[in-house]
Parts: C-alpha cells; sequence; structure tokens
C-alpha cells in the first residue's frame, strides 16, 4: 500500500522534568489505512497520543497533519481539523445520555450561536434536527447502539461505552481516528466486535486510523503498519509481518536479546 | 402509565415537552397564572413577583454553577448592576423600562464576563473567592459613586407602560412573569444545543471536551455572559419592582441564598432552579405563619424569626446535600417515574 502520509511525526522530542518520555521519534500515517502503535509499558505511546492531540508541546520537532504543521495549533482547533481521538480511560460524560455525548463530538461543526439557541428557532434548529437524524442513520445504525441510544453512559458496560466513544469520534467527522487502546480489558467477543468497527471505519467511512493497542492478535490481524516505541523512541516499524521478526522488538517485549536463550533458561529450571 | 408516546419524527423526539400529558399541565399551569393576580390578594402578588425574579436569577447562577460548573458567589452582585443601571437610566434619561431592561442585563453581562476571566486558571473554591471580591468591589463603587447616590441609593419612577404607572404588584405581575417565563424557556432551548452541551462537557471533564473542539475560555466567558445577564435582567425586574436600589439591597448573602436556591431544587436542571427558587422564597414566609401561631404561647417569637430563618436556611442545605444532593427536582422526577409505571409497577 503506497499513500501519501496523512499525519507526518518528525524528530518530536518531549521530556517531563529529567523524564525523557519521547526522544526523536519520526514516523508516517498513510492515508486511509490502519496503523498501530505498540510498545512495553511507559514506552511512551500515550504521552505521543497526547502531544498529536495537542495538550504536551513538544520541546523538538513537528508534526503535519494534512500538509499542514500542527505548530501551534491548540487541541480544539486540531479538533476541528479533524483529528478525533478516543481515550484509554473512557473520557466520556457519564450524566450525559449516549445521544448527546455523540452529539457533542460534532460541536466544531456547527454554527448555534448564543441568541439562535435561546430561541431555538431557524439555524439551531436546523442544526440539531439534521445533526440528529446523521447521527441515527449513520453512526448509532452502523455500530449497533440503537438500544441504548437514551441510556446515560454511567449505567453502560465497558465494551459498550467504548463503542459510545467510538460514536462520538466518529461524529467529529474525522480524517484521522486516535484510538487509545480501543479493546483493552474486553473479552474476546467484544475484541472481535470492535476489530469488526475499526476495519468497517476505514472501509466504508475511509477514515485513517492510528491506534495504541496491547492486544497483539488483534493488531497484527487488523493492521496495515505498525511502529514499535520502547523508551521514548522508534525502534522498529513496518507491517505487521517485518515488526514480529524484529530482533529489537522481541527484545524490548522480552527484556533480553537472546530469545532462545530465555526460553533455554525457562527450560532448564523447570526440569 | 406512560402511553401513546411513539415518536414518528426527530423533531417530536426532540421537542422540549414530548408527552401530551406535559403539554396539559404546562397549558393548565399557563391558566393558572394568568387567573393567579385576580383572585390573589396583593400579599401573595407581592410574593409571587418576588418568586418570580428569585427564579430568573436563579436560573441565570444554574446555567452557571450547574451546567458548567463554575461556582459562583456573584450573581447577587451581578443584579446590581442590572438594578443600578436601570435605576440611572430611568431617572436621567427616562428611557422606556424595556430598553433599560436591556441595556442593564447587558451591562451586567460584561461585568460577568470580566469578572469571568480567572475561571480558565481557577476553579471551584478559588473561583468563589474571586467571585466575592469582584461583589465587594462592586459594593464599594456603588456606595461610594455619586451617580449611583453613594450610601443613599436611588428611588426610581416607576415603569410606564402606554401612559400607565406600572406600581402595584397586579400591574407588575404582568411584567415580571412573561420575562420570567421567557427567560426560562430561552435556558431550557439552550441546554438542547451545541452550546449547552459544551457547558455540561467543561463541567463534567474539560480535558475531554477540549479534545473535541471546545474551546474552554470562549465557552467559560459565554456561560459568564448568559448568566450575569440573566442576574441583571432580574435585577432590573427587582429595581423596577422595588423602586429603591441601594448598596444593601444586594448582600453577598443573597448570592449565598441563590446558591443554596440552586442546591435545594436541583444543580444543573432547568426545575431545580424553578423550584429551589420558589421554596427558598416562601420558606420565610411559612417561618413567619408559624411565628404569628407561636406569639400566643411564646411572646418574642417574631424576633426570634430572623435569627431563626438563616438556621432553617443553613439546615436546608446541608439537609439536602445530605440526603438529596440531587434536590427537589429529582423528587419530582422521581413521582414522575412512579406514574410512567404505575399502575404495573409501583
Amino acid at each position: 500500500m503506497v499513500a501519501s502520509p496523512i499525519l507526518e511525526v518528525s524528530g518530536v522530542s518531549l521530556a517531563f522534568g529529567g523524564v525523557r518520555a519521547l526522544s526523536d521519534v519520526s514516523f508516517n500515517v498513510p492515508e486511509g489505512a490502519i496503523t498501530a502503535v505498540i510498545g512495553p509499558n511507559g514506552a511512551g505511546k500515550t504521552s505521543l497520543f497526547n502531544t498529536i492531540s495537542g495538550f504536551y508541546r513538544p520541546q523538538a520537532g513537528s508534526i503535519r497533519f494534512a500538509g499542514e504543521s500542527l505548530d501551534g495549533v491548540r487541541a480544539p482547533q486540531r479538533a476541528a481539523r479533524g483529528l478525533a481521538r478516543t481515550f484509554q480511560n473512557i473520557a466520556l460524560f457519564r450524566g450525559m445520555t449516549v445521544l448527546d455525548n455523540i452529539k457533542l463530538g460534532r460541536h466544531a461543526h456547527m454554527r448555534t450561536g448564543v441568541l439562535d439557541a435561546l430561541f431555538y428557532w431557524g439555524r439551531a434548529q436546523k442544526e440539531e434536527l439534521e445533526l440528529r437524524a446523521e447521527i441515527e442513520e449513520r453512526i448509532i445504525d452502523f455500530l449497533e447502539i440503537q438500544h441504548i441510544r437514551n441510556a446515560s453512559v454511567g449505567t453502560l458496560s465497558y465494551g459498550l461505552q467504548k463503542r459510545v466513544e467510538l460514536a462520538r469520534a466518529l461524529a467529529m467527522r474525522p480524517r484521522i481516528l486516535m484510538l487509545d487502546e480501543p479493546v483493552a480489558g474486553m473479552n474476546r467477543e467484544e475484541t472481535e466486535d470492535m476489530a469488526r468497527f475499526i476495519l468497517d471505519v476505514k472501509e466504508e467511512w475511509g477514515v485513517t486510523i492510528l491506534m495504541v493497542e496491547h492486544d497483539m492478535g488483534m493488531v497484527m490481524d487488523i493492521s496495515d503498519r505498525v511502529v514499535v516505541l520502547n523508551f521514548g523512541q522508534v525502534i522498529a516499524s513496518g507491517t505487521p509481518r517485518e515488526v514480529q521478526g524484529n530482533d529489537a522488538v522481541i527484545a524490548a517485549y522480552l527484556g533480553s536479546g537472546d530469545v532462545g536463550a530465555i526460553a533455554r533458561r525457562i527450560k532448564a529450571e523447570a526440569a | 402509565m406512560r402511553i401513546g408516546t411513539l415518536k414518528t419524527s426527530y423533531a417530536a423526539d426532540e421537542a422540549l415537552f414530548d408527552s401530551s400529558v406535559q403539554r396539559t399541565l404546562l397549558v393548565l399551569l399557563a391558566l393558572g397564572a394568568i387567573a393567579f393576580p385576580f383572585v390573589a390578594s396583593p400579599y401573595w402578588l407581592f410574593l409571587a413577583c418576588l418568586c418570580a425574579i428569585n427564579v430568573a436569577s436563579a436560573t441565570g447562577l444554574n446555567l452557571l454553577t450547574g451546567y458548567t460548573g463554575l461556582v459562583s458567589l456573584g450573581q447577587a452582585a451581578f443584579m446590581s448592576v442590572g438594578a443600578y443601571t436601570v435605576a440611572v437610566l430611568e431617572i436621567r434619561l427616562g428611557t422606556p423600562f424595556f430598553i433599560n431592561l436591556l441595556v442593564g442585563a447587558g451591562f451586567a453581562a460584561a461585568i460577568g464576563v470580566l469578572v469571568g476571566i480567572p475561571s480558565l486558571k481557577v476553579k471551584g473554591l478559588y473561583l468563589a473567592i474571586a467571585t466575592i471580591a469582584a461583589s465587594v468591589i462592586l459594593h464599594f463603587l456603588f456606595s461610594h459613586w455619586s451617580l449611583t447616590g453613594e450610601s443613599r441609593g436611588l428611588s426610581m419612577p416607576p415603569a410606564r407602560l402606554f401612559g400607565l404607572n406600572l406600581d402595584q404588584p397586579f400591574l407588575l405581575y404582568w411584567l415580571i412573569m412573561p420575562v420570567t417565563c421567557l427567560m426560562v424557556l430561552g435556558a431550557a432551548n439552550l441546554l438542547r444545543t451545541r452550546i449547552g452541551r459544551a457547558f455540561i462537557a467543561i463541567r463534567d471533564r474539560d480535558i475531554s471536551a477540549e479534545v473535541l473542539g471546545i474551546p474552554l475560555l470562549r465557552y467559560k466567558l459565554t456561560s459568564f455572559a448568559i448568566s450575569s445577564f440573566y442576574a441583571g435582567l432580574a435585577g432590573g425586574l427587582w429595581a423596577y419592582f422595588f423602586r429603591v436600589v441601594t448598596p444593601e439591597s444586594f448582600p453577598l448573602v443573597n448570592s449565598i441564598f441563590y446558591l443554596a436556591a440552586i442546591i435545594v431544587g436541583g444543580m444543573g436542571t432547568i426545575l431545580g432552579g424553578i423550584l429551589g427558587a420558589v421554596f427558598m422564597t416562601l420558606v420565610p414566609e411559612l417561618l413567619k405563619f408559624v411565628a404569628n401561631w407561636a406569639t400566643p404561647f411564646y411572646p418574642d417569637a417574631l424576633a426570634a424569626l430572623a435569627p431563626v430563618r438563616t438556621i432553617v436556611f443553613g439546615g436546608l442545605i446541608v439537609g439536602f446535600l445530605i440526603f438529596e444532593p440531587r434536590g427537589l427536582a429529582e423528587i419530582w422526577r422521581r413521582l414522575r417515574r412512579f406514574f410512567h409505571l404505575w399502575p404495573f409497577r409501583t
């Protein structure tokens, strides 16, 4: 797959005091594909996501999105440009209904002003009804959450909450969808559902996906490209097959250069 | 039991009042409000107007504190801005009352935005302190400025409509009640658009609100502006109602009163602002009634009224926080739910 990159991360370094979270991270996210970022705990994956979303300002390096630099662009404007994301620890609004949570996603693309809103005439009403129709027909239908649309988010299961968060991100009209551990803590069935939705988002909506995930089975199954981070550095990138066979990656996960040696030692100790 | 509420269009499902029972109740309530001045005594009319003014102000504070999560103890000060502006315009220029009210509310909104600027950096208790500081400054300004009559305050002529002096509760009722109803309706409308959703998002989780494309400062200031606009309008109505505005008309205790009203009524619900403000306005009347009743047995009952009132207010706030933190509105919601399911499940 050869596609022009929609997101270019080049030479990004981020430090908190003396702790270097990211050092000289560079990689490209090709448009219309699924790119996964993997790495052991503390490798800097979520820091990378937060830098791309605009929460952290990197000390060095730059990020370009759809050909434009994101330097100095604040988080809300990044969202308006089509950079949507979900969070590792679900960031839904628990007191609101599923429908209202999804509607929030469209915020940046709506035009209703205070006066329109107070009277709920003309533009406000038209916009609200159009949004409702679109959410119902495209998003709720697609993600199969009709039965919970009026439920309060706090009452839903973890898997469903993750799905609602995906729905909200889709309502943002994303060009790139950043998923932070979309299947963490899910059972096999929920994981398979989510993997299917992610693939469908890529294929039916044409949205580029960048995800952080620990479930290697899923990552290797659905990703087109994998970027491996360790101690804030990119240690490998390529297709899932290339990455799986990479010695540095195996070392990062198992903690030693010689995998065979570890295996032999474990066998010896067991005997 | 709830039946016959099947919706066939998104417009019907998004309506503010979505069941026929609700609409019937609303019509009955409106008819009651129209008939009220013709049957009620001037005293009850006076109370009704006072309730309406407090509902308007409490609804404004509810938008800011209940929905956006920004605690403010400046509501009474914003009301005083509206009241003084109306009084000065009425005395100096004699412009029509609706213009005075709007200008007063606009001024209050501008001051509200200024006071709200620290809200990007400070939250909770610290923001409350900042709003107290603003109230103190405004109080000082009004009690030392010759334009606002210094510590004597201002006495103003009544509002005039078609040559008619609105100087009786009976006449003012027709000004105050409709304005309050429009304000409450406006707040309810606001909350079903992107602006209301943004407020709630900021209250519940401001970081994820930013990721959804909601600029925090802009919406926090919008919330301050709308809330103090409501306070200013309520203050203007208050000025026309009492026709005397002094620095002591809007003490800090009144700001606490409004905060108490939305806590007792239910923060973050429109109904909560209404119920809370009416309830808190009528509690002192109830106490007065009790004191009158107790006078034969305890001659000093009326003298003890003021301190008892404060204690009862305090007790109500603490009681609601502990036993019904979502307020009177939640009790009403439970009641409705009961009848939706009755008689199949009780």
